[in-house]
């Protein structure tokens, strides 16, 4: 049984991501309209990412927002619209984080350290 | 098994937005691992991640990139509406904050369109 | 020109029976309950008691959205000529538009909805200040009847069993603004978790519907807001 403390402190970290994720995607959005003019390259991308510390720190905390938040809205819509109970639900969220962290951290790594 | 209501009783604004917001988050939320996936390709050298590139560069997967950004803009708008309800002043449903998340889907949409085909 | 109505009969099995009843000039959806029972299926049950928007007795599904059938009026609903009269969703169905609110009070009770003091009648009066945040959080909220149209009206009730529900979470939140009141931990506690506030997802139907244009979504949020401040502190 997830207690009601639980609750309220998955509440918080779900909106202090969405604000982190809310400027984040802002950024995000406007680089991707941005770069994806004329065409998008692996040349291009990597040159804009390696080495860049800037780069790493951005997507780096990005990514941790979205490990965050992500895993919490779906154990509500696993145990409102699929029936799992609320401990299954909450563990197969936190998988889900924990896949989200390391693949992007990963994927991070991959466009800055290359 | 009680009585449930049907799309009648769900047809107003702040539902359609409730909607919106969380089928967008199950499609975004479907995409970031294969985001990851198709980004993870740069640890295989700048031939792996160029060989991906091109592969979408077919119509489809165009498409398929447009719907995510404006999914994205709708989610995090909406989202920013949500925000200002549960910590905000005021007791209303914003529903002004659901055209201007409908408009700031339009505009990320036109805009990415642009940059596509431009 | 007639109006066909369809009214529901039976419990949670059963089925919408038709009737027409002539349409007048001004008409509210329960006038046309009554004179269906009156005149056309003695047999038929339902709940009504001021007929003036007071006491939130009447509240049905009119095509499909839950209303106060005596404050609406069939031209405001009617499609074409159609009418649907069924119970409240979300209630057991004690017969043909009769819901039983047995539970709905419960929760009530659950989210610790009753006032609960520590002075007497020997002591001074307590002194509330009308314009406090506070104060205005209370009035904004206390008009609620109990008509129960927030909690027919809410998904979050349907795909939750235990959630309290709007009304419920309602009433909480202006025992929660109670300079008065005297259980505020227990309160929070009750009124926390996913059965509490934060199974609410914003939807909106409970103020959208509410026939007193309350806002239980902004209730719901100030709750959340407090229980996360309680959280933090431990106090959860």
């Amino acid at each position: 049984m997830t207690t009601v403390a639980t609750q309220a402190k998955l509440w918080y970290a779900m909106r202090i991501s969405s604000m982190v994720l809310a400027v984040c995607v802002l950024v995000h959005i406007i680089t991707v309209i941005y770069a994806v003019r004329g065409g998008l390259s692996a040349a291009e991308i990597l040159g804009r990412t390696h080495g860049s510390w800037l780069f790493a720190a951005f997507y780096g905390v990005f990514v941790v927002a979205c490990a965050v938040h992500v895993p919490i809205g779906l154990a509500a819509i696993a145990s409102e619209w699929l029936g799992l109970r609320e401990r299954t639900a909450l563990v197969a969220a936190q998988i889900v984080g924990v896949a989200i962290l390391l693949m992007g951290l990963r994927a991070v790594y991959g466009v800055v350290a290359g | 098994m009680m009585r449930r209501n049907d799309y009648r009783a769900r047809n107003h604004p702040a539902y359609w937005a409730f909607l919106a917001q969380r089928w967008s988050g199950i499609a975004l939320a479907a995409f970031l691992p294969v985001h990851f996936w198709a980004l993870g390709q740069a640890l295989n050298g700048e031939a792996a991640l160029e060989g991906f590139l091109r592969f979408t560069d077919r119509p489809l997967f165009k498409v398929a990139e447009w719907g995510l950004v404006v999914l994205l803009a709708l989610h995090m708008t909406g989202g920013a509406r949500l925000l200002l309800i549960e910590l905000g002043e005021g007791s209303g449903l914003r529903k002004n904050w659901i055209a201007g998340t409908v408009g700031v889907g339009v505009v990320a949409g036109l805009a990415f369109a642009l940059a596509l085909i431009g | 020109m007639d109006l066909k109505v369809r009214v529901w009969r039976g419990k949670e099995q059963g089925a919408f029976s038709a009737y027409e009843v002539r349409r007048e000039e001004s008409q509210t959806v329960l006038d046309v309950v009554v004179h269906i029972q009156r005149h056309l299926e003695p047999s038929l049950s339902y709940r009504y008691a001021c007929r003036v928007g007071m006491c939130g007795s009447c509240a049905m599904t009119v095509n499909g959205v839950a209303r106060w059938t005596c404050r609406t009026h069939v031209s405001k609903v009617v499609t074409g000529n159609a009418l649907e009269i069924a119970p409240l969703p979300n209630f057991p169905v004690i017969k043909d538009l009769v819901t039983d609110m047995r539970d709905f009070f419960d929760k009530w009770a659950r989210a610790k909805g009753q006032f609960k003091g520590t002075t007497t009648r020997h002591d001074d009066f307590a002194r509330v200040e009308p314009t406090s945040k506070e104060r205005r959080a209370a009035s904004a909220g206390i008009e609620c009847i109990g008509c129960g149209i927030c909690h027919a009206s809410c998904d979050v009730v349907t795909w939750r069993p235990n959630f309290l529900g709007p009304a419920a979470l309602n009433r909480a939140w202006t025992l929660v603004n109670d300079v008065r009141d005297t259980q505020q931990g227990e309160r929070l506690r009750a009124v926390a978790g996913d059965a509490g506030c934060h199974a609410c997802h914003t939807q909106g139907s409970c103020t959208e519907r509410c026939p007193k244009q309350l806002t239980p979504t902004a209730a719901i949020a100030g709750l959340k807001r407090l229980t996360a401040k309680a959280a933090a502190r431990g106090e959860l």
